[in-house]
């Protein structure tokens, strides 16, 4: 049984023209670095909050949504209590945002050991200083008695993680956690995160829209698009050989650091609103494969595409899913670079 | 394992001469004081960018890219250092509506935030075309023209020009901004992470249309960034700064294939990439004593002392 699954799941709001996620399944096992990719609006945050129950506020909830098998979909306050205070805990993104300016990181540390957990003083307190050395800060005891303003971005995410493990969970849920630090230090963090992951046994779950850190750091990606999944696999075969002409549009506008510097094939047009809807697959406005008549017409599922020769380097391919019609036609990278380098509405 | 290069060679400020440097900046100096400290963002910055050049300065947060961008449009007063643009010094205080007219003719910048810095009341044609009749078009019919002209440029049509900027998606408000500053016809363009906050496929259109306006205009580019792939993608030459020092300033391929500084290639492996190990980034990170403790903060820094091992 997977930690984390999503069976199905579809948010929708009153008022928007498409749900907010629609039939979202995927599943993060034990022990498992999981990605999910998508640009601003494609309802990867949505996701990540939906897995600990967290829904907006009036949506319509549809499918199931289960951490260690209990599912948060209608829960009852108790339920939901057990999973975020001892289950699954969450790192976001503006590690300042998250934490009382006022307060020592010690007690932050250990507020919730002693509110939930009723913990001594003393025994929260070398807890807290346990966690703050598991995440790599330099001198701990200090820290403890720290003001988060006399910490670097760097080093209170750092504190962010340690206050996610002190519910010792078994699911991290990382909504692009080192997307407001410097390189360097992106590096650092996910260093611990993959590092905690791995001693602790977790399955996690990285929220971001950088499909390179992704595939750096995750063993599987799902690609997400105006809030469906449309491409799952493993990083070797979306990076070497996406099917999906989003992912694949995603790839080729991702400027490289190495090897031939050609010119960038941006994917055309803007991403999907929620005050816009399409009756077919969301993504063949823009894409330049769609057919007219059936892309525009039908919503492709997400479907195991015919196998396509790949390099012997990826050759044990994964459980590779795709939502496109045309999945079987398209193959990879490089027929994507030739089809987009018409120049005519690429840029506009 | 130190053998920084030199900083790039200060080139002598030199008279106006036609076919010579854009833009010049000679021994760049800046610092602030808080609460008793004094701190130095930019120390002992010299460059130079030719007509059609692009320069990117790169460097993590605190490096003083930002307060460099600043400087270089008038926005921060240098302690020390020159900057000359088309031979002529950016003058430190502007008087009179000639003097201002002027520095914005020789600079323009592009921020991060197109939100901040277009006016949210009125139309981003209405925007441009303030511009144009501030610099001297007079005539109604001619700033019409040319403000389509500019918004084409940018791949923006009539309806976009009629928009507020919430009206339009973050890419179609950077490209406005663009054409903004396009519209005084600067001698050089700086873009303060300009790109950094647009999603991928929105950013790769804004990246071919600065690489379009390169080659059609000859207009200077100093791009300020954090991501060495974007530098590499629009710029010929990179300056690589930390806690305000350069480190390295080469071109652009030369610095990604063959990094000189330690700093450098810390940068390029801690770049995300199939078989990334962000262990090994973190150990050699520490091993360099690059960025001792982890303290992010600008305040945090001392200056460092020599000029060619400019990490104390």
């Amino acid at each position: 049984m997977p930690l984390l699954e999503f069976n199905d799941l579809s948010v929708a709001l009153p008022g928007m023209a498409r749900p907010i996620l629609n039939g979202v399944s995927l599943t993060v096992a034990a022990g498992e670095a999981v990605a999910l990719v998508g640009e601003s609006g494609s309802g990867k945050s949505v996701t990540a909050r939906a897995a600990l129950g967290l829904f907006p506020a009036g949506a319509a909830i549809g499918g199931h949504v289960r951490v260690d098998g209990a599912d948060l979909v209608g829960a009852d306050a108790g339920c939901l209590h057990e999973v975020r205070t001892g289950k699954a805990s969450m790192i976001f993104q503006d590690p300042r945002a998250g934490i009382n300016p006022v307060r020592r990181v010690g007690d932050f540390l250990t507020e919730s050991l002693r509110l939930t957990g009723g913990w001594s003083r003393a025994r929260a307190g070398a807890r807290a200083l346990e966690l703050l050395t598991a995440v790599g800060l330099p001198d701990p005891v200090r820290h403890l008695r720290q003001y988060p303003h006399e910490l670097s971005g760097g080093m209170l995410q750092r504190v962010m993680i340690a206050g996610a493990l002190t519910a010792e969970p078994r699911l991290l849920l990382c909504d692009e956690p080192t997307t407001a630090l410097d390189v360097t230090t992106q590096a650092e963090i996910m260093a611990i995160l993959r590092r905690l992951q791995r001693e602790r046994g977790l399955g996690l779950l990285l929220i971001t829209h950088d499909i390179d850190l992704a595939a750096a750091t995750c063993d599987r990606i799902y690609v997400m698009y105006a809030g469906r999944i449309v491409e799952t696999g493993t990083a070797t075969e979306l990076l070497t050989a996406p099917r999906h002409p989003y992912t694949a549009g995603l790839l080729g506008s991702t400027p490289p650091l190495d090897g031939p510097l050609g010119r960038l094939t941006p994917i055309r047009g803007v991403p999907m609103g929620l005050l816009e809807a399409a009756p077919g697959c969301s993504f063949a406005a823009r894409c330049p494969h769609a057919r007219p008549g059936l892309c525009d017409r039908t919503a492709p599922d997400l479907a195991r595409p015919a196998p396509v020769q790949v390099p012997a380097s990826t050759a044990q391919r994964g459980p590779a899913l795709v939502a496109c019609h045309l999945a079987d036609e398209i193959d990879g990278r490089p027929a994507m670079a030739a089809v987009c380098a018409s120049p005519s509405e690429e840029d506009r | 394992m130190n053998t920084a290069p030199a900083p790039a060679p200060v080139p002598t400020p030199a008279p106006a001469s036609p076919g010579g440097p854009l833009l010049q900046v000679s021994g760049l100096r800046k610092t602030y004081s808080t609460g008793g400290t004094q701190v130095v963002a930019v120390d002992d910055l010299s460059f130079s960018l030719h007509p059609g050049g692009a320069l990117g300065l790169v460097g993590e947060s605190g490096s003083g890219k930002t307060t460099t961008a600043r400087m270089l449009v008038g926005l921060e007063r240098p302690d020390h250092g020159q900057i000359l643009v088309q031979g002529a010094p950016i003058a430190a205080t502007v008087r009179g509506r000639a003097a201002r007219l002027a520095r914005a003719k020789a600079v323009q910048i592009v921020f991060q935030d197109p939100y901040l810095s277009l006016d949210g009341r009125i139309s981003i044609g209405t925007t441009i075309d303030g511009v144009l009749r501030l610099h001297g078009c007079g005539d109604r019919a001619a700033r019409a023209g040319r403000v389509r002209e500019l918004l084409a440029q940018v791949g923006l049509g009539d309806r976009e020009s009629a928009a507020l900027p919430r009206q339009l998606s973050g890419g179609q408000r950077q490209r406005a901004a663009i054409a903004r500053a396009l519209a005084v016809e600067p001698a050089v363009l700086v873009l303060d992470e300009a790109v950094s906050a647009l999603d991928v496929s929105v950013q790769a259109q804004v990246l071919n249309l600065l690489s379009d306006i390169r080659r059609d205009t000859g207009i200077g580019l100093v791009f300020v960034s954090h991501d060495l792939a974007v530098v590499r993608y629009v710029c010929d030459e990179a300056l690589v700064m930390y806690r305000g020092r350069t480190m390295e300033h080469q071109p652009v391929a030369d610095l990604l294939t063959a990094p000189r500084h330690p700093y450098t290639r810390l940068l390029l492996a801690s770049v995300p990439r199939p078989g990334w190990d962000p262990d090994a980034i973190g150990r050699r990170r520490r091993a360099l004593d690059v960025l001792p403790g982890d303290t992010g903060s600008p305040t945090a820094p001392t200056a460092p002392t020599a000029p060619t091992a400019p990490i104390a």
